[in-house]
């Protein structure tokens, strides 16, 4: 039995004494006092049957009247005695247990015994997200948009209690709890056998630390992706073996020197990490030349020393930082400050401090001062998105998109990473005519990133073909399953094959049992190919053409009649 | 020494004791068997019953297993005594009052065994 039920039965002990006993006094006193009969004569008192269903109707305020006969004086004097005693008793046992379904601590074992229950009802695989702020919905909204199952874990209630009002697809299980408390995350069912990863982007990194130690402890099988601000955090989580971590200050860093370096390949990558059939991202040039950084905190310092390698030269403004060049005065939101910086003839601004109207103003008032500039901007809350917008800068950095955007691509992805660490030997013609492949996909939306290995649980159709001796190219299977005649817009981006990889493979690629596929194409395209390769008889007509019927009795009718 | 202890121990011999008073006496013969007497142990069983709510280890299902019994045979027996006498009207005759007194009997072996049990913890107690 569950615990709130035992709480019940616990608070309720006092009432229903009082209660028993005052009915024992009450039925009892009844059967005791002499009544009277029609003819005024004194007459036996009332059987214990007939007084008790008297309380019974009496103390529940029904009165039906004096049943079976009329009362003597002395009977109704005891009956208005009972009436106020028994008023009284079911009173007392209302408002305590009213009291009790009011109370925050029943109410909290009443929601997370329901939380308990769904987490343990769960069919589908799911990941555990922890901390439900920017960067943890971005998450979520993600996840329900491709059908990803999910569970939250946020330590504000206010937050969680939003996210019942999110026009979310699937009713999500979200437990308001402190994710840094063990106890909460088996609650949330870290040791669930369908729990396939832990997220712990929370805003504190000491939380994000204790939760992926946590995970790690706990259940050394999953993965866990951490976020991290500062370096000596990653390191410790990366001494115990957190499988990703993520700073988005050194991933936005290393975006934007490769933006500066090769740009092709850059806007390659940024294709294929950014969120499922978002907008597509404008294509950024940022130049070579001399930039001017606002703002040296973390920030700025992972900028600078990734700048540096590709030879852009900075001039680093910030009042507060030792390391900065002090020679000008004013952190970079007044003119002169910038124009001391040298602003008139330099070709970048990143306007990266802490502050998000700074940022603005600083960015706002370099373009004034020389429109050609291109502008990076850093954006802290996303609160601030409809300014950052109307802005417009040449190159946003929000640092919940690229925790979230990051944290996409690793969970639906997972061969991404390989795809990425081979971009490093391609050149910038190969990266362009990818690129160009990729936005024809979808009608000006993002393509979503995914792989599917060709074995008995993903793909039980394809892979039994291919075990029996049935084989086919990647460009016999990569059709359109309502009509043939149609290939999938869709791009293979790498076929993993024990440990060989084979870089865009073509449509004349033979494929074998067991191979995973990274593709990329719209979301819909995705649930095609997932039908066609699950589908024994999709797959047959998308291989052979021929629409066959799953019925045995039909299969050895045509088989005999061959 | 324990208040809520005494309560607890008071009432639950004071079930038994009183079912077994009611229990005394030749099977058939309803002047032996009274009805206060019944009413009493019903009242006094249902408190204990309610006593022993909230108690989530073994010992404490057990207790509040064996007070259930003992409820339900003692309720049976008034049901048993009013239909007699007030529904079919047959009356207190031999074979209804065996009837009563025998389902009280079986309430008082649930009794006797809440009666051991609490021995029982007694008895394991350390402090």
């Amino acid at each position: 039995m569950n615990s709130a039920f035992f709480l019940v039965l616990r608070r309720m002990r006092a009432p229903i004494i009082v209660l028993i006993v005052i009915y024992a006094i009450a039925v009892i006193g009844l059967t005791l006092v002499p009544g009277v009969d029609a003819e005024g004569k004194v007459a036996a008192p009332l059987s214990f049957f007939h007084a008790f269903y008297f309380v019974s109707y009496t103390a529940t305020t029904i009165g039906f009247g004096e049943i079976p006969n009329a009362f003597s004086d002395a009977q109704r004097l005891w009956v208005t005695i009972c009436i106020y005693l028994t008023v009284v008793g079911w009173s007392y046992s209302v408002v305590t247990l009213i009291a009790l379904l009011q109370d925050k601590g029943f109410q909290n074992t009443l929601t997370t015994n329901r939380f308990v229950r769904r987490i343990h009802h769960l069919k589908e695989p799911f990941y555990l997200v922890c901390g439900c702020g920017e960067t943890g919905n971005l998450i979520c909204r993600t996840f329900d948009r491709t059908n990803q199952a999910f569970v939250v874990i946020e330590k504000d209630e206010l937050r969680v209690q939003e996210l019942d009002l999110q026009d979310f697809k699937t009713d999500t299980p979200a437990l308001a709890a402190d994710a840094r408390q063990p106890d909460n995350l088996l609650l949330g069912g870290l040791k669930h056998a369908k729990c396939r990863g832990v997220l712990a982007a929370t805003n504190d990194e000491e939380s994000n630390l204790a939760i992926a130690i946590a995970v790690r402890l706990l259940n050394p099988n999953i993965p866990v992706i951490a976020r991290v601000r500062s370096a000596p955090l990653a390191a410790n989580m990366a001494s115990f073996g957190t499988n990703h971590i993520i700073n988005p200050y050194e991933r936005f860093a290393e975006h934007l020197a490769m933006a500066v370096a090769a740009p092709e390949r850059f806007r390659l990558t940024e294709l294929l990490t950014s969120l499922p059939e978002t907008p597509m991202p404008a294509p950024h040039r940022p130049p070579k030349g001399h930039w001017i950084l606002c703002g040296y905190g973390r920030f700025g310092h992972a900028i600078a020393s990734r700048l540096a390698a590709t030879g852009i030269r900075l001039t680093i403004i910030d009042p507060k930082a030792a390391d900065a060049d002090h020679r000008i005065p004013g952190d970079g939101t007044e003119a002169h400050t910038l124009l001391q910086a040298g602003i008139s003839n330099a070709a970048g601004i990143i306007a990266g401090t802490d502050n998000d109207v700074n940022n603005l103003s600083i960015a706002v008032t370099a373009h004034q001062l020389n429109p050609a500039l291109f502008v990076v901007a850093r954006q802290n809350h996303s609160a601030n998105s409809a300014l950052f917008d109307a802005y417009g800068a040449d190159f946003t950095m929000v640092h919940s998109q690229i925790v979230a955007q990051e944290c996409i691509a690793i969970l639906t992805a997972p061969l991404l990473a390989r795809f990425l660490e081979q971009l490093h030997d391609q050149d910038e013609i190969w990266s362009h005519g990818l690129v160009e492949r990729l936005q024809l996909l979808g009608d000006g939306l993002t393509p979503a990133v995914w792989d599917i290995k060709l074995n008995i649980s993903e793909a039980p159709a394809a892979y039994k073909a291919l075990m029996h001796d049935r084989h086919f190219k990647l460009g016999d299977i990569l059709r359109d399953g309502t009509d043939r005649s149609l290939p999938l817009p869709a791009v293979t981006l790498l076929v993993e094959r024990a440990e060989q990889i084979f870089l865009l493979p073509d449509d004349n690629f033979s494929l074998a049992a067991g191979d995973q596929l990274l593709l990329a194409s719209s979301l819909a395209a995705q649930r095609n190919f997932e039908f066609t390769v699950r589908n024994a008889i999709e797959l047959d007509y998308v291989l052979t053409g021929q629409e066959g019927s799953g019925s045995w009795l039909w299969q050895k009718l045509s088989g005999a009649g061959r | 020494m324990n208040l809520e202890k005494v309560i607890f121990g008071f009432f639950i011999v004071l079930a038994a004791t009183l079912n077994f008073g009611f229990f005394l006496g030749d099977i058939e013969r309803p002047e032996l068997h009274n009805v206060y007497e019944l009413a009493a142990a019903l009242i006094v069983s249902l408190i204990a019953t309610a006593l022993k709510f909230g108690d989530r280890t073994q010992i404490g299902a057990i207790h509040l297993s064996t007070s259930l019994v003992a409820d339900l045979q003692l309720i049976a027996a008034a049901i048993t005594w009013g239909a007699a006498v007030h529904i079919t009207g047959v009356g207190m005759t031999p074979h209804v009052t065996s009837s009563v007194v025998s389902l009280s009997g079986g309430a008082l072996f649930a009794n006797v065994v809440s009666v051991i049990i609490l021995i029982i913890e007694t008895v394991m107690m350390r402090r």
